[in-house]
C-alpha cells in the first residue's frame, strides 16, 4: 500500500472501477419470443436465481436496460422492432443471442425467419442449445461480466473500434441465386412459368 | 341434403359433383360463383361461410388449373355442409368478393390474397393479412423457394460502433 493514504482509500484506475460497478449490475432487457424466454424466466426464478449474479433486474423498458438478450426466433417482421429496441438502449449496452435460433435461425430455415440476429445486431456472446438450459444462461452471464471485466473501458472505447457487422452478410450466396432466378422469371426467361404451368424439371433451389 | 339435379335445374348443368370422406364438394366455374353462393345462401339456407381457402395445384398429377378457390359452407338449420370449389388461373387471378354475402370473408379473402396472390374485387380492404406491405411475392405459392427470395433482407445493418 502507498504510504500516506488514510485508512479505507483504494487506488485503481478509472476503467477497472468502471467495470466494476457496470459487470455486477447488468440490468437485463429479455425480448423472449419462443421457449428460449421460458428458460430465461427460469433463470431469474428462485431455482437459479440470477440475482446472485446482480442481473436480476429485468426492465421492460430498452432504455433501462444494458444487457439485451435475444431469446427466441426473430421473424422478418419483427426484425425491425428489435433493431429500434436495440438502438434505444443506453450505452454501455451489450448483447446475449440466447438459443440456436437466434444465433443461427435454428429450424425454422425458411423466408420468414432472420438467419440469426447477428446479421442485422451485434452480439457479444451466443448460447447454443435448444433452448438452453438455465445453467447456460448463467454461464453467459457469468462469461459475459468476465469479458466486460477484461476488455470494458470507461469511455466505451472496445465499442467504437468494432465498425464492421459481426455477422455473416445478410444474403447468403443461395439467396443470391434465388434473387436471380426470380429477376429471370420476371424479364420472362422462363416463359412458362408465365402461364402457371412451367417449372417442371427444373430444380428449385432451396 | 340438396340434389345435385336440383342445384343443377336452379344454376345450371355447368355444377360437377365429387365426394371423399363423406365431404360432398361441388365445382363450379368463376363466372358463375358469386351468383351460385348468393343463391345457395338465400334459397337453401347455407347462411354461414365457415372458411374460404385456395390450392395451389402446380405440378400436381392430373391438374388442370393452377389454383382452386374452396368455400366451406354450413346449413345453421340442418347442419348440412357443402364445399364449393372454383378454378382459377394466372396470370390475374381474379374472383369477385364475397364480403357482401358473408362478412367473415374479410380477413379470409385477404389471408388467400396474401398467400396466394388472387384478388377479389369488390373486396373493401383487400392488404396483405399476414406478410408485411412491403413483400411483394406469395409464399404459398409452389413455386416460391422454402427459403424465400430474400425480400426482405434490404434492413440496415447495425454495427456496434454505429448504434
Amino acid at each position: 500500500m502507498a504510504v500516506g493514504l488514510p485508512e479505507n482509500i483504494f487506488i485503481t484506475k478509472l476503467d477497472a472501477a468502471a467495470n466494476w460497478a457496470r459487470s455486477n449490475s447488468m440490468w437485463p432487457m429479455p425480448f423472449a419470443t419462443a421457449c428460449c424466454g421460458i428458460e430465461l424466466m427460469a433463470t431469474a426464478a428462485s431455482r437459479h436465481d440470477l440475482a446472485r449474479f446482480g442481473a436480476e433486474v429485468m426492465r421492460f423498458s430498452p432504455r433501462q436496460c444494458d444487457l439485451l438478450i435475444v431469446a427466441g426466433r426473430v421473424v422478418m417482421k419483427m426484425l425491425p422492432v428489435l433493431q429500434r429496441i436495440w438502438l434505444q438502449m443506453p450505452e454501455p449496452k451489450w448483447c446475449i443471442s440466447m438459443g440456436a435460433c437466434a444465433c443461427s435461425g435454428g429450424v425454422f430455415d425458411t423466408y420468414a425467419v432472420v438467419q440469426g440476429v447477428d446479421r442485422f445486431i451485434p452480439v457479444d456472446m451466443y448460447v447454443p442449445g435448444c433452448p438452453p438450459r438455465p445453467e447456460q444462461l448463467l454461464a453467459a452471464v457469468i462469461e459475459m461480466q468476465a469479458k466486460v471485466r477484461r476488455t470494458g473501458t470507461v469511455m466505451g472505447r472496445e465499442f467504437t473500434i468494432r465498425d464492421t457487422p459481426d455477422g455473416p452478410t445478410p444474403f447468403d450466396q443461395d439467396e443470391r441465386y434465388r434473387i436471380q432466378d426470380a429477376n429471370l422469371i420476371q424479364l420472362g426467361g422462363f416463359s412458362a412459368a408465365a402461364t402457371g404451368k412451367g417449372l417442371q424439371g427444373r430444380s428449385n433451389r432451396g | 341434403m340438396v340434389e345435385l339435379s336440383v342445384l343443377q335445374s336452379r344454376f345450371g348443368a355447368g355444377i360437377t359433383e365429387s365426394v371423399f370422406r363423406d365431404n360432398r364438394r361441388i365445382d363450379v366455374s368463376s363466372g358463375s360463383v358469386f351468383e351460385i353462393l348468393s343463391g345457395l345462401k338465400a334459397e337453401f339456407g347455407f347462411s354461414m361461410l365457415i372458411d374460404l381457402t385456395a390450392v395451389d395445384w402446380l405440378e400436381y398429377e392430373g391438374a388442370t388449373d393452377r389454383f382452386s378457390v374452396v368455400y366451406l359452407l354450413l346449413n345453421m338449420d340442418t347442419g348440412e355442409r357443402l364445399i364449393v370449389r372454383t378454378a382459377v388461373n394466372l396470370p390475374d387471378p381474379c374472383l369477385p368478393s364475397v364480403y357482401s354475402l358473408w362478412r367473415g370473408a374479410d380477413w379470409m379473402e385477404r389471408e388467400v390474397f396474401d398467400m396466394f396472390g388472387i384478388s377479389f374485387t369488390g373486396h373493401p380492404d383487400l392488404r396483405r393479412l399476414l406478410m408485411p406491405e412491403e413483400f411483394d411475392a406469395y409464399p404459398l405459392r409452389k413455386d416460391y423457394p422454402l427459403k424465400g427470395r430474400g425480400e426482405r433482407h434490404n434492413f440496415p445493418v447495425i454495427t456496434r460502433s454505429g448504434s
